[in-house]
């Protein structure tokens, strides 16, 4: 491991740190503009942040450690994510102690101790919103995992730092099969980070929200975690869409610090199309029943497989 | 003259059995059994493991005892196969048995002392079935292990439907019995020797080999589980004591994947590819029924026994994709994929373990079993609580605990199919991968709702705030069995040095040089192709996790309130409002449905005393085991019409039949 790379690494996982409150306000401030409102600033989330550090916290008395572990655990994953996901060079030295499937898992450790911890107040909400975001990963995860195994058979690895490689530094090729496994990706994204058609980010109608009510009980210093961590959720979650399927700009490894100043415009410029668009597809669809929700990531899932299916048959 | 490896083993067959005996003596006395036997026998279990662990690599050992009937002899044999499982049952049964030490209490079932005769027969016998060398003392071992569990189920047998449970798990491994006994029958080739060493040197004609296989998969899925011989797994489970049915599923259903690996790895010469589809596909089908079926549960306990269904499934599809591998001659392939099996075989044994042994000091606490019940004990029984969540998360494929490393290296295993010459493979395997990752991602569902229901949020019942928590030989098994957990997850470079002589007997191909990068990471084939490295992850998590709360508490102010819960301002909240496990399982009922035979009852909204209830029901009971129930009583009605009970009409019977054999004879 260089230098050069630690510093690589620990940049991504400041910018990650840093910018991802902003692709929030950004994804926001769109909704609000196309559904013609006035809209809130592009820094609220930052404002949230610290006056949610300000306050005093509120714990139920029913509280386990469990609930007050959990917004630490679920913020130490994220950042271990946010350390895989290549953002702007593909030069992450952690990159080989935990591949795709390990980042599908730190997902997969944040979520189950969210959900265990909204479970452990033992109130009514709580466990709807557990069990409804148990409900929504079983299918997102495999579809998620479906993605990454396509995209990881094209370039004959799984770390994400290589498969980004490949795609991005190779001889312009286009895979049918990442076609599949872009639309099966975009679904899953939206069901993930609590966006509509699956969830609402912004109700608290209590009989509709998922991800909203199993945080209910959370205040101050732990919501903020929460907050934080569940913008780095998109933050990773775009990361991981743009490098697979738009790598455009990403710097080498091994590159120098030029191609890493060249990619970082690159890196905003596609955050903010892509927030955009998140923000169109919210304004155009409407939440679903949570039973449609199946139906969706179902389709999510075997466009994922159809995908690897693809690739089987022509090869990569 | 020094004792050899086997030797130590058989003493230590024959120390359990003595144990065993000496239960007998006094039957009665529960502090005689309690403090002396069950400690004696896990102190044996662990120097049964730790002297198997040193003979996995070395070369085999036989010898042959004068035992059982003339010109019969005991043929044993140890070799890095058998010293693999006699490591797992010694590291599991030695925290099992220390559990027991704190477990057993008087109750008008079996006698204590009966109990520890009957336990420690069934350790003996598991031990035996691996180092057997010969069909006769397999079938023997075979026999008296599938016996003395029988015992051990109907513990408590004055109540009745532990012995409906206990009969049909009785019925069910003889009917894997005979299948493994036609097995042998096959495998000797009408050589007439039925010592394992011939039979590694006969090779078989024609589709012999199949059928010696397809009896194999019958007979020892019928032990291990596998659909559509799984029925008695969900019964039995919660029937019997909570380490009885740790040993059973962290233990037994092992002894038949040690058995399927034998027969077909090492009696049988050759394997075809198509053998590996249908190992597959049967293991992802009853992976998949199993995961969905504990989704519904409402029973701790039989929640557990589908999940071991589930993880069957994950082995034997597994082993499938050995199968597949060594057919098309990727032998390293074959060697890094049996090497997650086996993995696979040992977290299971360990975390299941855990998780039983964990719901017996929950009934223990709280005499209940259904998780409608429980609720909240993390507060009154933290130290089950704390190591059960170990075993949760370890289950759930959770990096970086164990049973994550192991779905790692399958999932990468297959990552590697493409390379086979087969396009119908080819096709199968990401149709396959997508199964495997489903089932992985539904036991998470399921082990949420476990530990939530059981745990976390506020006890359902008024009694449970007298729950104590877990005894201290209770405590260190659990948690010697978490730190297993964790320290397997944490040094898979050093399990799969461990395990590798047997991808060297099995495969003859090593895998351990190609899957470890080197001391600190996983690197199957190659560093760039996929790498993993589970202390470095832990080490940044935990990093990230301290930093985190450093620099909080240093900016934060710190003060903390405590209060009722918010809820969204709803004023009366009752522990009933939380969900069910009904409830929790609710969507996976809705969204499976085909796979369960559900009769629900609504009630009318007029209703003033109204009823909901829902029966779910196994599908397979009903389309295979009925109908045979039904022909079997059939048969018997017909043959009860014979049977007059009067003395001259069976004299015109013998008359007849006499008159019929003076026809044929002449």
């Amino acid at each position: 491991m260089t230098p050069a790379a630690l510093a690589s690494q620990l940049l991504q996982l400041a910018i990650a740190l840093a910018l991802a409150p902003l692709l929030v306000g950004w994804v926001n401030q769109c909704r609000a503009w196309l559904s013609n409102k006035s809209a809130p600033s592009l820094l609220l989330p930052y404002r949230t942040i610290r006056k949610l550090f300000a306050k005093d916290a509120v714990v139920a008395e029913s509280a386990s450690p469990i609930f007050r572990l959990t917004p630490y655990i679920v913020f130490a994953s994220m950042c271990c994510a946010a350390a895989i996901v290549p953002s702007l060079a593909t030069d992450l030295p952690f990159a080989r102690a935990a591949d795709a499937i390990a980042l599908v898992g730190l997902f997969a450790l944040a979520r189950v101790f969210i959900a265990l911890a909204a479970m452990d107040i033992g109130t009514a909400f709580g466990s709807l919103g557990a069990r409804r975001e148990m409900f929504i990963g079983f299918l997102a995860e495999p579809a998620l995992l479906m993605v990454l195994f396509t995209a990881s058979l094209i370039s004959g690895s799984t770390s994400l730092a290589t498969i980004v490689d490949t795609l991005a530094h190779r001889e312009l090729a286009i895979y049918p099969s990442l076609a599949f496994a872009g639309v099966a990706f975009t679904m899953v994204s939206l069901a993930e980070n609590a966006r509509i058609p699956v969830d609402n980010p912004a109700t608290h109608l209590e009989l509709t929200m998922i991800h909203e009510a199993m945080i209910l009980e959370y205040s101050a210093r732990h919501l903020a975690l929460i907050e934080w961590a569940s913008a780095l959720k998109l933050f990773n979650y775009s990361c991981i869409g743009l490098a697979l399927f738009f790598p455009v700009g990403i710097a080498e490894a091994g590159g120098d610090w030029q191609a890493m100043l060249g990619a970082a415009p690159a890196l905003v410029a596609k955050l903010a199309i892509g927030g955009f668009l998140l923000a169109f597809i919210e304004t155009l669809s409407a939440k679903m029943r949570i039973f449609r929700a199946p139906e969706f990531l179902g389709t999510a899932f075997l466009l994922a497989v159809l995908a690897m299916l693809v690739n089987q048959l022509l090869g990569s | 003259m020094t004792p050899t490896p086997l030797d130590l083993v058989i003493a230590a067959i024959t120390a359990w059995l003595a144990i065993g005996a000496l239960g007998l003596l006094r039957p009665r006395d529960l502090h005689f059994v309690s403090r002396v036997l069950f400690p004696a026998s896990a102190a044996i279990a662990v120097a049964l493991a730790v002297v198997a662990g040193f003979a996995v690599g070395k070369l085999p050992q036989s010898t042959v005892l004068p035992l059982g009937l003339p010109d019969l002899p005991f043929h044993l044999r140890l070799d890095s196969l058998s010293a693999f499982f006699l490591v797992l049952l010694g590291a599991t049964s030695a925290a099992i048995s220390l559990f027991s030490s704190g477990y057993f209490r008087s109750s008008d079932g079996t006698a204590p002392g009966l109990i520890a005769m009957q336990y420690h027969a069934f350790l003996a016998a598991m031990a035996l079935v691996l180092i057997a060398d010969d069909a006769y003392v397999f079938m023997v071992a075979w026999e008296a292990m599938a016996l003395a569990s029988y015992f051990l189920v109907t513990t408590e047998h004055r109540i009745p439907e532990i012995r409906r449970a206990g009969f049909l798990y009785l019925v069910i491994a003889h009917i894997g019995a005979i299948a493994i006994l036609l097995c042998f029958g096959v495998l000797q080739g009408g050589s007439g020797d039925y010592t394992f060493g011939s039979m590694r040197s006969v090779i078989l004609p024609g589709g012999w080999p199949s059928i010696a296989f397809f009896l194999a998969l019958i007979g020892f899925g019928a032990k291990a589980g596998l659909l559509p011989l799984h029925v008695w797994l969900p019964e039995a489970h919660p029937a019997a004591p909570s380490p009885v049915s740790a040993l059973m599923s962290g233990a037994m259903l092992k002894m038949a994947i040690y058995g399927l690996l034998r027969v077909v790895f090492d009696l049988l010469n050759g394997q075809l590819w198509w053998w590996g589809v249908v190992a597959l596909t049967l293991g992802l089908v009853t992976a998949l029924f199993g995961v969905v079926f504990a989704a519904v549960q409402s029973d701790m306990k039989r929640l557990l026994a589908y999940s071991s269904i589930e993880n069957i499934g994950i082995i034997v599809a597994g082993i499938g994709l050995v199968i597949l591998f060594k057919s098309y001659g990727k032998s390293l392939l074959a060697a890094i994929t049996l090497t997650a099996v086996l993995y696979h075989t040992l977290n299971h044994a360990f975390f299941k373990s855990l998780l039983f042994l964990a719901t017996g000091s929950v009934l223990h606490a709280t005499k209940e079993r259904s998780l409608g019940k429980l609720g909240g004990l993390i507060h009154r029984m933290p130290w089950v609580a704390w190591l059960a969540l170990v075993g949760t998360l370890a289950i759930s494929g959770i990096p970086p605990l164990n049973g994550f490393v192991s779905e790692w290296l399958l999932l990468q295993a297959f990552l590697f199919t493409p390379s086979l010459p087969q396009t119908f493979v080819n096709m199968l395997v990401p149709i396959a991968a997508a199964a495997l990752v489903l089932t992985a991602a539904l036991t998470a569902y399921v082990m949420v709702k476990f530990y939530g229901v059981v745990f976390l949020g506020r006890p359902r019942e008024p009694n449970l705030a007298y729950a104590r928590d877990a005894g201290r030989y209770e405590r260190v098994a659990l948690a010697y069995l978490a730190a297993g957990c964790v320290l397997l997850g944490m040094l898979p470079v050093n399990v799969i040095a461990f395990i590798d002589p047997i991808n060297l007997m099995l495969i003859g191909s090593s895998a351990a040089p190609r899957i470890s990068g080197n001391w600190l990471f996983l690197a199957p084939i190659d560093a760039d192709r996929s790498s993993y490295s589970p202390l470095i992850v832990l080490a940044v998590i935990i990093g990230v996790l301290l930093l985190t709360t450093q620099i909080v508490h240093r900016f934060y102010h710190g003060r903390v309130r405590h209060a009722p819960p918010w809820d969204c301002g709803f004023p009366l909240q009752t522990p009933r409002m939380q969900d069910t496990a009904e409830g929790f399982g609710q969507p996976i009922r809705q969204v499976f449905e085909p796979f369960f035979r559900m009769e629900r009852h609504l009630p009318s909204p007029s209703d003033l005393a109204p009823k909901y209830w829902v029966k779910i029901d196994d599908h397979w009971w009903h389309w295979i085991y009925l109908p045979i129930i039904r022909g079997a009583a059939w048969l018997a009605r017909l043959a009860g019409l014979i049977q007059q009970g009067r003395i001259s009409v069976y004299l015109t019977y013998s008359f007849c039949t006499l008159l019929a054999l003076l026809f044929f004879v002449r």
